[in-house]
């Protein structure tokens, strides 16, 4: 059973991350009451914004212990606040941070754990989730037979939520003691990838290349990126050869996109990429084989060498 | 250093697009199983961690494997075993029985009695995709996770520096042992992994390792003990219960269009995508 539902927020500069947005949508089609816990460096100052978007209440924590975005860190105080004040679900979005915390927390409550679904039924206070399996071959359909849930929602598959202009009750609460394993872990450094460009997640459109651009992926992307203020993704391949860093790939494994428009320059098409993108509304493929897997897919096919097809691209859009 | 690494068995994940739903359930006829693409990664990474690079018959520690699954899922053992691994645990129960929840306790337990250094697994199993068995071990244990480790370098088996693959760049992290790691796709690069014993200059080939067949043969004869399930977990209830499976909704493959000005004039009149 189900009556009220704790978002968890992840907070950057201050401010609620988009990809929280996502979660906030989730409680919203549930119909159930929900609240949104804030932690960390920031929380205070990113509660204002919080306040608009129809949650009960805003819990904020400061606590110079929750310095670290670790899971080690941040589970106690979120597994506390859950059962204190008695909620029933657990909310994160399926970003790196929810999927490193959301089964620590599920752990802690003796809860089940639904990972990375893609939707969400209420009949009154049973929730029934959809959640996609085999690289998105099939759907899962499934229920959590346990006191507490825990849930991470796939932030493709939530629009993000409106503010709703309501105004959530702020109240601090305290951080929970530090426990043995957050004793045992040190945040070293983040190396973030310094970039004008949107993030893969929010971006509406996104121009993602394969093996096929070697070298020249940046060249050949860049040009057409720019013009259509895109995110740049990549397939795993492209990434593995060293073509396209990492926290580009767009997959089952990586990513998992669902924009406007995507444009998939010299991807062939392997199922593990097209898990990840195949929610896209308007589907580009540009490939020189015009038998690759991509094409069944995609809305618009061209089958050319990228390397002139791309620039031209680039130059008819300037028209 | 001791190093448990868990594993599971999957359907070709390379053929999943020949999973059928029938009736609300599943069908992976005529797939083969393999080892779970990112556990044969942790495997590689324990494997790296316990040697010195240069000579990968000399262990410099010990790999022990461990599945939760029926007989036949002894092979994906075995086959661990020949890449270098020095013995295996089987907890026997059904490929469909449990839920990450009985994993992570049943793990727990094993890891109570055999009292790893360092338990490093794959980040997800690539059928469900649930990511999760890892990070709910680490807090059964009270210990660390470095969960998406794309480098790992040893700090005199006492601790690692782990370099983690976050949403838009990479977190630095160190662990001090025991600790729970979970691997990325990076981690099998040539020089992701360092072991206190790894020469600085010393690279690895890309991916995990291949099993000469006198390995195969040797593996043989390596140590494989079976466990009953409930010896480990009194309480092998499942907390998440699947209802049933649904086809995904189908995409239509599109037009192909003759040049770019074509593909311009589409998107923009008909797709409204731009």
């Amino acid at each position: 059973m189900a009556t009220k539902i704790l978002v968890v927020a992840e907070i950057a500069d201050a401010l609620i991350k988009k990809s929280t947005l996502s979660a906030v949508a989730f409680a919203r089609h549930t119909s159930l009451p929900y609240a949104m816990l804030l932690l960390g460096p920031g929380a205070k100052a990113a509660s204002a914004e919080a306040t608009a978007f129809g949650a009960t209440d805003v819990f904020t924590c400061e606590d110079a212990a929750l310095v670290a975005p670790l899971a080690e860190v941040l589970a106690p105080t979120i597994a506390a606040v859950a059962k204190d004040k008695g909620f029933d679900v657990v909310v994160f979005t399926a970003s790196s941070f929810g999927k490193d915390i959301a089964p620590r927390v599920a752990a802690k409550l003796g809860a089940g754990y639904a990972p990375d679904i893609s939707s969400v039924t209420a009949e009154g206070a049973s929730l029934t989730y959809k959640r996609p399996v085999y690289a998105g071959n099939a759907y899962a359909v499934c229920k959590l037979v346990s006191d507490i849930q825990v849930v991470s929602v796939r932030q493709a598959e939530f629009a993000p939520a409106e503010a709703s202009g309501g105004q959530s009750q702020v109240s601090d609460v305290v951080a929970a003691p530090i426990d043995a394993a957050a004793a045992r872990v040190q945040f070293v450094d983040l190396e973030t990838a310094k970039s004008d460009r949107p993030d893969l997640g929010e971006a509406k459109v996104i121009v993602s290349g394969g093996r096929a651009l070697k070298e020249q992926f940046s060249a050949v992307l860049d040009p057409l990126a720019n013009k259509l203020g895109a995110a740049i993704g990549a397939s795993r391949a492209a990434c593995d050869a060293g073509y396209a860093s990492p926290e580009l790939q767009v997959g089952q494994t990586g990513r998992v996109v669902a924009p406007k428009l995507y444009l998939a320059i010299g991807i062939s098409g392997a199922i593990q990429h097209i898990a990840g993108m195949k929610n896209s509304k308007t589907i580009v493929a540009i490939n020189k084989d015009g038998d690759a897997p991509i094409f069944q897919i995609a809305d618009y096919g061209l089958v050319a060498d990228l390397f002139n097809a791309v620039p031209e691209l680039v130059s008819e859009l300037n028209k | 250093m001791k190093i448990l690494v868990p594993l599971k068995r999957v359907a070709d994940p390379d053929n999943a697009n020949k999973i059928k739903v029938v009736g609300g359930k599943l069908e992976t006829t005529g797939l083969e199983w393999k080892p779970n693409p990112f556990d044969e990664y942790a495997v590689e990474t324990a494997l790296r961690l316990t040697e010195n690079g240069a000579n990968t018959k000399a262990r410099l520690g010990e790999v022990v494997v461990v599945t939760v699954g029926p007989k036949d899922a002894e092979s994906t053992l075995r086959a661990m075993l020949a890449m270098g691994a020095d013995r295996a645990v089987r907890i026997d129960a059904g490929d469909l029985d449990v839920d990450g929840d009985v994993v992570a306790r049943a793990l727990a337990a094993l890891v109570a009695q055999e009292k790893p250094d360092l338990v490093v697994a794959g980040k997800q199993a690539v059928d469900g995709d649930s990511n999760q068995v890892p990070q709910l071990l680490a807090e059964q244990l009270g210990w660390p996770q470095a969960t998406f480790a794309g480098m790992i370098k040893s700090e005199g088996d006492t601790a690692l520096l782990v370099n983690r693959e976050i949403d838009g760049g990479t977190m630095n992290v160190r662990v001090t042992l025991p600790a729970v790691v979970s691997v990325d796709l990076r981690i099998v690069a040539p020089k992701s992994v360092s072991s206190i014993h790894t020469a600085a200059e010393h690279t690895y080939s890309e991916g995990p390792r291949f099993a000469a067949l006198m390995a195969i043969m040797a593996a043989k004869k390596k140590p494989m003990v079976e466990m009953p399930l409930a010896e480990l977990v009194p309480n092998t209830f499942a907390k998440i219960d699947y209802v049933g499976f649904e086809a995904p909704p189908a995409r239509k493959a599109g037009e192909k269009v003759a040049n770019t000005a074509e593909l311009v004039s589409k998107l923009r009149t008909e797709a409204k995508a731009l």
